[in-house]
């Protein structure tokens, strides 16, 4: 579980995020949403410990990141699995290498035992024949597969993912949510999404955090935002015709 | 007084500067804290030693070559009176060779060709957020990008030395088969009045050189933000200062050593 206290953050006079207290629970979908410099990135960021923030507290399980030590830290960060919007993989590096690569830097694995966690991985995101392709040979959505593989070979805490449905085709954009979705309930971790994607939204958030202009609007789940009345909430996630017609179905069907 | 003029003439915005000197020198003290694993450290510093080093003779050799017969010539063709002796070519093209054109004329091609590769291939890890991979799995970025380069970079005197070796083989070649003078001559220059310490200076320069080589086109690629136009820009901003603060390395070293 991760908590967040009065959570302030800025860049010089732009005060980005201005007081956010929320939390993220584990064996849950957490999802991130709001528009476009609301401040989505800078607080996935500061839940990583990539920037500083002014004021507030961040917790992980308890443990409050800015009490830690370098090396609590460090071993907090081992923790942690992060999926980027780009993929972020090593472009010199082949995919099983990729894959590899924090059983080598954070375990005292052998290297068939390396393997054999690669392998395993790899499988569990349907890419077992891929190991010796470099990250530039596989497309947008093999990316994103091996971005999670890596997250998730040293058996993260936490798993963090930054828009990870970019740049994806709709069939594509499921078959990663899903993913997300089924390591979260199997590894049973604290998994935060930052998302646009409403499909996301309306699939896989067992929780939502609503941010607009650096402040928490709304919190609640993919069954309760068909409900709500917020209006910064309905115009964003109802700004499609599609979503307004699903929203009035269920909310016929539920009523 | 002159560096300090020097430098305080190409300040634009001083606050920054100053900003910029600070987490420069931050960062080598990064390059040395929480040290990744030798077992991966290893493979990245053999890469490295490929990528600067080996990779960089080619070139090394080709110019030290070529300016060494230049020298030669120039300097036989700058020698009118018939009093002097022949063989002062040898010897001009030597002290020229060590004491100069190897240790700092080299490391300013070098700040042009490993500088902006190393600029830009950090950087375009820095645009494509795997820099922010590593330090989200609580790797000391510094520590794995740039110490690799600084270690393979300890290996740029034996660059250094093949460029004199080829710079006064160059000058002999253009000497005698360009009908300037005699192998016996030059070979006699080359021996003339040696001072072992010309080579130690020249060694010394060519670690700082090294050191410069390794950390100032790091800091511009580790520290870079924006995209890919950045990235570009990076590397010219690191070719310049690179090679501004060899010359001035180089002129204060000089008055150190040899004033």
């Amino acid at each position: 579980m991760i908590e967040v206290k009065n959570l302030h953050k800025s860049f010089g006079d732009v005060h980005i995020l201005k007081g956010i207290t929320t939390s993220f629970e584990k064996g849950k979908t957490n999802l991130i949403i709001g528009q476009s410099g609301s401040g989505k990135t800078v607080f996935l960021k500061c839940l990583l410990g990539l920037f500083e923030y002014e004021e507030g507290s961040i917790s992980y399980e308890g443990k409050n990141f800015n009490e830690l030590s370098r090396n609590e830290k460090t071993n907090l960060r081992s923790e942690m699995g992060m999926v980027f919007q780009g993929s972020a993989l090593f472009d010199s590096m082949t995919i099983a290498e990729n894959v590899m690569f924090p059983l080598r830097m954070f375990t005292k694995q052998s290297k068939t035992e390396m393997e054999d966690r690669v392998n395993e991985v790899l499988k569990r995101v349907n890419l077992e024949n891929a190991h010796s392709k470099m990250p530039s040979e596989a497309s947008g959505g093999m990316q994103k597969r091996v971005a999670i593989a890596r997250a998730i070979v040293n058996r993260p805490k936490f798993l963090f993912c930054d828009e990870p449905n970019s740049g994806l085709d709709p069939r594509t954009a499921i078959v990663i949510d899903n993913l997300i979705q089924e390591i979260t309930d199997e590894f049973n971790i604290t998994t935060v999404v930052n998302t646009h994607d409403m499909n996301s939204v309306m699939e896989i958030g067992e929780k939502i955090v609503f941010l607009k202009d650096g402040l928490l609007e709304w919190e609640g789940s993919s069954e309760t935002i068909f409900r709500t009345e917020n209006e910064a909430v309905t115009n964003f996630v109802y700004s499609s015709n599609l979503f307004r017609k699903v929203r009035k179905m269920y909310l016929e069907e539920n009523n | 007084m002159l560096i300090i003029f020097y430098t305080l003439a190409l300040m634009k915005n001083p606050i920054t500067y100053l900003q910029n000197i600070g987490t420069y020198f931050i960062m080598i003290k990064d390059i040395f804290r929480r040290p990744t694993k030798w077992s991966v450290m290893k493979p990245l510093i053999l890469k490295d030693i490929d990528d600067l080093i080996i990779g960089s003779i080619g070139i090394v050799a080709f110019i030290s070559f070529f300016v060494g017969g230049v020298v030669a010539i120039q300097t036989s063709l700058n020698m009118t009176s018939p009093i002097m002796p022949k063989y002062l070519v040898g010897f001009a093209t030597r002290q020229s060779i060590i004491l100069e054109f190897a240790p700092t004329f080299i490391s300013i091609i070098m700040a042009g060709k490993v500088g902006s590769f190393i600029t830009s291939s950090i950087g375009t890890m820095r645009v494509t957020e795997q820099i922010d991979a590593l330090e989200v799995m609580g790797i000391n970025g510094i520590n794995y990008l740039v110490f690799p380069k600084f270690i393979a970079l300890t290996l740029y005197p034996f660059v250094i030395s093949i460029a004199m070796f080829l710079g006064i083989l160059g000058g002999l070649m253009a000497c005698v088969y360009g009908g300037y003078g005699t192998m016996e001559d030059y070979i006699e220059g080359v021996q003339l009045d040696f001072i072992p310490f010309h080579f130690i200076y020249a060694f010394i320069k060519t670690f700082v050189f090294a050191f410069l080589l390794a950390t100032i086109p790091s800091y511009y690629g580790y520290f870079m933000k924006g995209g890919a136009l950045e990235v570009g820009k990076a590397s010219t901003t690191s070719f310049v200062w690179t090679s501004v603060m060899i010359i001035l390395v180089n002129f204060l070293l000089t008055s150190l050593l040899l004033g």
